[in-house]
C-alpha cells in the first residue's frame, strides 16, 4: 500500500510541478509575445540588413544585387574621393560642436530651472517646444532666418546699418556654424530635461552638507552635483551623439549640402550614392559609417563585463 | 483624332480584349517651373482628350524625381510612365526587364524615319528596340543675358568668353551682380556650366575624348586646366545667395536685371516668355556659349519611359500616351512652351521664335551635335562630377589643381 501511496505522491507532486511550469511559462508568455516582433525586427532588419551590407559594400552593385566580389575596391575609391573624406571631417566638427555646446548649454539651462524659479512649467514647455518640430522645419527655418536675402541681414540692413553682413551659410567656411545653430536650437531642450531629471535625482542632503561646509553653489553644481549624475549625463551623450551620426534631414533642409561640398555628411553621401545607382559604393561608406558606432558598442560592452567580473570577484 | 482612333484601335485588337476602358495613366516627371508646367499641359491635356486620364506626378528636382522613380520600381510599384534624360540613366530598368517594349508602335508609326537627327534616336533604340520615347531636343550650350544690366554698366553684352571675363569687374562696380548661378541638387548647375564652357573653349572632339573615351592625359592637360581656372573666376563673382539657389530662380534674377548673365539650357527661355520678355530686346541668347561663330549645340532632352503594368487598358493607354507625344501638333505646342525644339522635322515651328530658330539653324549643319555626358557616363559619374565643380566653385580653399585631380581621378575610374 505504502508503494502505491508513494507512487500517488510522486505523480501528485509531479503534477503540481508541470504546472507551476506551465503557470510560469502562462506568466512570461506576454512577455514573450510582447518581444517577438522586436527581436525579429531585430534580425531581420538590423542583423541581416547589416550583413547585406557589408556585403554588397565589396560588390560593384549599381542598381540590382549584384554577387560578384571585387575586394576592396569601393573603399578604396570612397577614400580617394573628396566628398567623401571631406563629409568625414565635417561629421566630426558638426558632431563635436553639437554635443559640446548642446551638453553645456542644456546644463546651464537646468541649473537655471533648478533655482524654484516662477512659471518653471512654463519655460520648459518653452525649451522642449523646437524638439517637436522636425529636422526638415527646423532646417527650413534658420535657413530662412539665415539667407542673406530674406533673413536677419536684410533686416538689419534694413534698419540702417548698410554694412552688416551676417549669412554664414552662403560661405563654406562657418555654413557648418550655421547648421550647429539650428540643430542646438532643436535639440538643447531634451538635453536640459534630461539634465533637470539627473540633477532634482540627487539626494538633498547632499546640497545641506555642502552648504555648511560653505561650498558656493556654482563649485556645488560643477564639482558634486555633475560627477553624481554620471547616468544622466551618459544618457543625453548617447543621444546626443547617436542623433549626430545620423544627421541628415537638417542638411537637406537647410543647404542642400552646399555651398559646393562644404556641409556633405557621410549620410548624404551614402543616400546620394544609392539615388545615383551605385548602391555597392553608398555600401562602402555605409559600412565606413557603421564602424565608429560599432566601436563605441563593444567598448560599453567590454566595460560592462569588467564590471561583472569584478562584482562577481566580491 | 483619327491617328488617335487608329493607334488605340490597334493596341486593343493587339491585347485582344474587346471592351476599352478608360485608364489613370500616372506620370512623374519633374517639370514644376512656370514655363515647364505650361509645357507639361500640353500632353495632359492630350491625353485627356482622348478619354484617359493624366495623373500627374510632378516632384521637384530631376535627382530627386528619378530616385523616387528608381525606388518604387525596386518596390515593385512603379508609375505608368516616367521622365528621364536620355543616356544612361535608365539602364538598369531595360537590363532588368521592367520597360514596356514600344517597337511595336514605333515600326507601326515609323519613328525611325521622322525622328532626328540620329543622336537623338541612340537612347531610344537600344539593340533595335524602342524603349523609351523621346520628346524634345534641349540645347545646353546657352548664355542668357540681361542687356538691361549690360547697359546699367555701360558695357555691350558680350560675343566671347574674354570678353565676358574682362567685363565681370565692370558689371560688379555697377552693382549688378556679374554671374548668375545655382548651386542645388547637388551642383547640376555648376556642372552644366563646366561642360558648355570646356566644349566652348575646347571644341566638340576634345570633348568627345574627354568624356566618351575617358582621356586621362587630355583631361590632366592644360586646356582643362584653363577651363578649371575659367570656372573658379565665375564663381568668384557668383552672389552669396547663390548655394542653394534652383536653376528657374536663378534666371528670375537675369529677367529682372539683378544678375548680368546666367549659362542654362533653353529651358531658361520658357521662363523668359512666361515673363512677357523678347530676345535682342530684354535678353540676348548667346549660343556657344559666348562662342562667335557657334558651329555646336549640345543636346540633352527628355525621353519618356514606360513601365510594365500588366493590365491590358493601362497598356494601351501607355501606348496612346506614346504615340501622342511624338505627334506632331503637341510636339510643336509643347515645344514652343518648353523652349526646345521638336524631334522631328515636320512640324510648324511658325511659333518658334529668334533664339530657337537660330540653334535650329545650328541643328540641322552636319556634326553639329554633341550629346550631353550622360549618354556617355552613368548617373554615379554624374553626381560625383556635380560635387567636384561646385566644390571648385563655393570652396575658397579649393584650387583648380587640385579640382582637376580629383575630375582625372574620377575618370579614371569610372565604368
Amino acid at each position: 500500500m505504502t508503494n502505491v501511496l508513494t507512487h500517488d505522491e510522486r505523480l501528485e507532486s509531479e503534477r503540481i510541478r508541470k504546472k507551476a511550469r506551465y503557470r510560469r511559462f502562462l506568466t512570461r508568455l506576454p512577455a514573450i509575445i510582447g518581444t517577438l516582433p522586436m527581436a525579429a525586427v531585430a534580425i531581420g532588419v538590423f542583423v541581416i540588413g547589416i550583413a547585406f551590407t557589408v556585403v554588397l559594400s565589396f560588390t560593384n552593385t549599381k542598381l540590382f544585387p549584384d554577387y560578384n566580389l571585387v575586394g576592396w575596391m569601393q573603399y578604396n575609391r570612397l577614400w580617394s574621393t573628396a566628398r567623401w573624406v571631406e563629409s568625414v571631417k565635417h561629421i566630426w566638427f558638426y558632431g563635436f560642436g553639437l554635443i559640446t555646446i548642446s551638453l553645456v548649454l542644456g546644463y546651464l539651462l537646468a541649473v537655471a530651472m533648478d533655482q524654484r524659479i516662477r512659471g518653471e512649467d512654463a519655460f520648459r514647455t518653452i525649451f522642449l517646444y523646437p524638439f517637436a518640430l522636425s529636422a526638415v522645419i527646423t532646417g527650413l527655418v534658420w535657413n530662412l532666418m539665415l539667407d542673406p536675402i530674406w533673413g536677419l541681414q536684410a533686416a538689419v540692413r534694413s534698419w540702417g546699418f548698410a554694412d552688416f553682413t551676417f549669412a554664414p551659410l552662403a560661405d563654406g567656411n562657418t555654413a557648418l556654424l550655421g547648421m550647429i545653430v539650428a540643430a542646438v536650437w532643436n535639440g538643447v531642450g531634451v538635453t536640459m530635461a534630461i539634465l533637470l531629471a539627473g540633477l532634482r535625482g540627487v539626494d538633498e542632503e547632499i546640497w545641506k552638507a555642502a552648504k555648511i561646509d560653505g561650498i558656493p553653489a556654482w563649485r556645488t553644481y560643477l564639482q558634486i552635483m555633475l560627477p553624481m549624475m554620471r547616468g544622466a549625463v551618459a544618457t543625453a551623450l548617447i543621444l546626443l551623439t547617436v542623433g549626430a551620426v545620423r544627421t541628415f534631414d537638417i542638411v537637406i533642409a537647410m543647404t542642400g549640402g552646399g555651398p559646393g561640398i562644404a556641409t556633405q555628411m557621410p549620410a548624404t553621401y551614402v543616400i546620394d550614392s544609392i539615388n545615383a545607382r551605385n548602391v555597392g559604393h553608398g555600401m562602402a561608406a555605409a559600412v565606413c559609417m557603421l564602424l565608429p558606432i560599432l566601436a563605441l558598442i563593444l567598448l560599453q560592452v567590454g566595460f560592462r563585463l569588467r564590471a561583472n567580473r569584478r562584482s562577481q570577484a566580491q | 483624332m483619327k491617328k488617335f482612333a487608329v493607334v488605340a484601335a490597334m493596341a486593343t485588337a493587339l491585347l485582344g480584349s474587346t471592351a476599352v476602358h478608360a485608364a489613370d495613366v500616372e506620370v512623374v516627371h519633374w517639370w514644376t517651373s512656370g514655363g515647364e508646367q505650361a509645357a507639361v499641359k500640353v500632353f495632359a491635356d492630350a491625353l485627356d482628350a482622348t478619354g484617359d486620364h493624366w495623373v500627374d506626378g510632378a516632384i521637384a528636382l530631376g535627382e530627386t524625381a528619378r530616385a523616387t522613380i528608381m525606388q518604387r520600381a525596386l518596390g515593385g510599384d512603379p508609375p505608368d510612365a516616367a521622365q528621364f534624360n536620355p543616356g544612361r540613366q535608365y539602364e538598369d530598368l531595360i537590363q532588368a526587364g521592367l520597360l514596356l517594349d514600344l517597337t511595336p508602335l514605333a515600326e507601326e508609326e515609323g519613328w525611325n524615319d521622322f525622328i532626328r537627327p540620329d543622336q537623338i534616336k541612340e537612347p531610344c533604340l537600344i539593340d533595335g528596340k524602342w524603349w523609351c520615347v523621346p520628346v524634345n531636343i534641349h540645347m545646353q550650350n546657352w548664355a542668357w543675358a540681361s542687356i538691361p544690366a549690360f547697359t546699367k554698366a555701360g558695357l555691350e553684352v558680350p560675343v566671347t568668353w574674354d570678353d565676358y571675363l574682362a567685363d565681370l569687374p565692370k558689371l560688379k562696380d555697377a552693382g549688378v551682380i556679374p554671374f548668375a548661378v545655382g548651386g542645388d541638387g547637388g551642383g547640376w548647375q555648376i556642372s552644366l556650366l563646366a561642360n558648355q564652357l570646356i566644349l566652348a573653349q575646347l571644341g566638340a572632339e576634345q570633348v568627345e575624348k574627354i568624356w566618351k573615351d575617358a582621356d586621362v592625359e587630355l583631361a590632366a592637360g592644360p586646356e582643362v586646366l584653363k577651363a578649371f581656372t575659367t570656372l573658379k573666376t565665375l564663381g568668384s563673382y557668383a552672389d552669396t545667395g547663390s548655394p542653394n539657389r534652383s536653376w528657374a530662380d536663378t534666371t528670375s534674377l537675369v529677367i529682372k536685371g539683378d544678375a548680368a548673365l546666367q549659362v542654362m539650357g533653353d529651358w531658361a527661355q520658357g521662363e523668359f516668355q512666361l515673363a512677357g520678355q523678347k530676345p535682342d530686346v530684354d535678353y540676348a541668347c548667346l549660343l556657344g556659349p559666348l562662342v562667335a561663330e557657334p558651329k555646336h549645340v549640345r543636346t540633352g532632352g527628355d525621353i519618356f519611359v514606360f513601365f510594365k503594368q500588366n493590365d491590358a487598358d493601362v497598356e494601351r493607354a501607355q501606348l496612346e500616351l506614346a504615340s501622342l507625344m511624338v505627334s506632331p501638333a503637341v510636339q510643336a505646342k509643347f515645344n514652343t512652351a518648353k523652349g526646345s525644339a521638336p524631334v522631328r522635322d515636320d512640324v510648324d515651328m511658325s511659333l518658334a521664335n529668334d533664339c530657337m530658330k537660330k540653334a535650329i539653324g545650328v541643328l540641322s549643319q552636319p556634326d553639329a551635335v554633341v550629346p550631353d555626358t550622360n549618354q556617355w557616363r552613368n548617373e554615379a559619374f554624374t553626381t560625383a562630377q556635380n560635387a567636384i565643380f561646385s566644390d571648385l566653385i563655393y570652396n575658397a580653399d579649393t584650387t583648380p589643381e587640385a579640382a582637376q585631380a580629383q575630375f582625372v581621378d574620377l575618370l579614371q575610374n569610372a565604368d
